[in-house]
């Protein structure tokens, strides 16, 4: 389904992405780790063309990214994506958030997008909330209606791009259990996250980065069982035992 | 001269309203104007388009370095000259401060938009939203917002360089003003009176931008 080809992208003159190759099949839940500044969030934002890149070819369902001719809004409405930050709009309410594309983008009528997006905040367990403004939410509450608002689309895959890091500890879980709900309901994912735990228990693939390299790209058993580099290895080490 | 006479100012208040009404019509129409094209010239200037962005830097500069007294009075020559027909002082006023003051609006449209975090235009182009329906719905509303009390505050200002529309004949509060006290030999009662009103005016509007700011922060 998405698929990465070599891909190649620098900021100036540094190199952020180095020859990068990957795929993810449809029903797939790949959970990419590694140091900051390893180019994790670059990488999964070139899958959406939030990021340009310079060499290479990113096809989601068999549309190349990269290629000006593609209708990248259009494309875009296909693939979810949440964000380190929630980023909902703060001018809106929390059901307004999830209405605006709906309406704007798919064209849906007005009663569509309410009942779509009531729907997805019972799912994210905040069916009362859909009134209040993103500032009188807490950090978790703001993630989860974040996500409902990427699923309002029906998108072919998800995008997530660090979603707990912004987090205090106590609602990391309350987002995670959404995710993981997700997988369980076979989304197509592409994860960003250090929350090795959330890797063990649903990822399919874990990728490992370092310095804009894919050091790494195996089965979770195998990556949590033996992996073969020894950057992955002390990365993990350090991670795993603090 | 004689002793300060209140008849001079009561008998010239609804001489003296008239003048007000263009005033406020004028910074009102002016103000429309020039935060709509300052916007636009806002967007231009971060398009990251080259020729595009001189424009809105040309245009800015340009303005910013000229003072508006002259910028009416060429407007007052320049648009019928260009329109090929008599165009009256109350359009062409018009033009030049939607002109001069776009310059103005675009900065401080220009910093709110700077002020939005580069991951709210982000989700919204994640969702599929358009270049022009992220600016649109999420980036603008936002910026505005944040700018409001700025925008405000020179609005006040203009309000005040509306005055100057006195050198092309226009009757606006304060050209009225100035009539009357000639008229009537009754200078001190109506510049006093005159600078009462605008201080009230532009006082209380700038109490009621704090007022704003205050809410704001909350």
């Amino acid at each position: 389904m998405i698929e990465i080809q070599h891909v190649n992208k620098w900021f100036g003159p540094f190199q952020v992405l180095k020859d990068c190759t990957s795929r993810v099949e449809k029903g797939e839940v790949v959970v990419i780790c590694g140091p900051s500044g390893s180019g994790k969030s670059t990488l999964i934002k070139c899958v959406n063309g939030l990021e340009p890149f310079q060499e290479g070819i990113i096809t989601v369902n068999g549309i190349s990214v990269g290629d000006k001719a593609t209708n990248l809004p259009k494309l875009r409405s296909h693939i979810g994506m949440v964000f380190q930050n929630f980023e909902l709009f703060p001018h809106k309410t929390a059901a307004e958030n999830i209405a605006l594309a709906q309406l704007k983008v798919l064209g849906r009528s007005e009663d569509e997008a309410r009942a779509r997006g009531k729907l997805l905040l019972d799912r994210v367990g905040l069916g009362e909330m859909g009134h209040k403004y993103p500032s009188e939410l807490s950090g978790g509450q703001q993630q989860r209606v974040a996500i409902a608002r990427a699923l309002a689309m029906d998108p072919i895959a998800m995008l997530f791009d660090e979603p707990t890091s912004a987090l205090d500890p106590e609602m990391i879980n309350e987002v995670l259990d959404v995710m993981q709900e997700l997988a369980r309901d076979g989304m197509t994912m592409m994860v960003v996250t250090h929350e090795m735990g959330f890797a063990r228990r649903v990822a399919d693939r874990v990728i490992f980065m370092d310095e804009g390299e894919i050091v790494e790209d195996a089965t979770k058993d195998e990556f949590f069982g033996t992996p073969r580099s020894e950057r992955a290895q002390q990365f993990l080490s350090k991670i795993l035992h603090h | 001269m004689g002793a300060f006479d209140f008849g001079a100012i009561t008998r010239a208040l609804p001489y003296l309203w008239d003048g007000m009404q263009l005033s406020l019509l004028l910074t009102g129409l002016s103000a429309a104007g020039s935060i709509v094209l300052g916007t636009i010239l806002a967007l231009m200037r971060l398009s990251g388009i080259k020729p595009l962005q001189w424009i809105g830097a040309t245009w800015v500069n340009f303005f910013r370095s000229l003072p508006l007294l002259l910028v009416i009075f060429w407007f007052y020559f320049l648009v019928p000259l260009i329109a090929q027909r008599q165009v009256d002082a109350f359009q062409s006023a018009l033009v030049g401060f939607v002109l001069f003051e776009a310059a103005y609006y675009c900065e401080i449209m220009r910093s709110g938009i700077q002020s939005i975090s580069r991951g709210q235009a982000w989700a919204g182009y994640a969702l599929g939203l358009r270049y022009s329906q992220t600016m649109r719905f999420i980036v603008l509303p936002q910026a505005f917002r944040n700018m409001l009390p700025v925008l405000l505050t020179q609005t006040i200002i203009l309000f005040q360089d509306t005055s100057l529309v006195f050198v092309v004949g226009l009757a606006d509060f304060m050209t009225s003003a100035v009539t009357v006290a000639q008229r009537d030999g009754r200078l001190m009662e109506l510049y006093i009176f005159a600078a009462a009103v605008y201080f009230l005016m532009c006082y209380g509007a700038s109490l009621y931008v704090k007022f704003l700011q205050k809410k704001m922060h909350q």
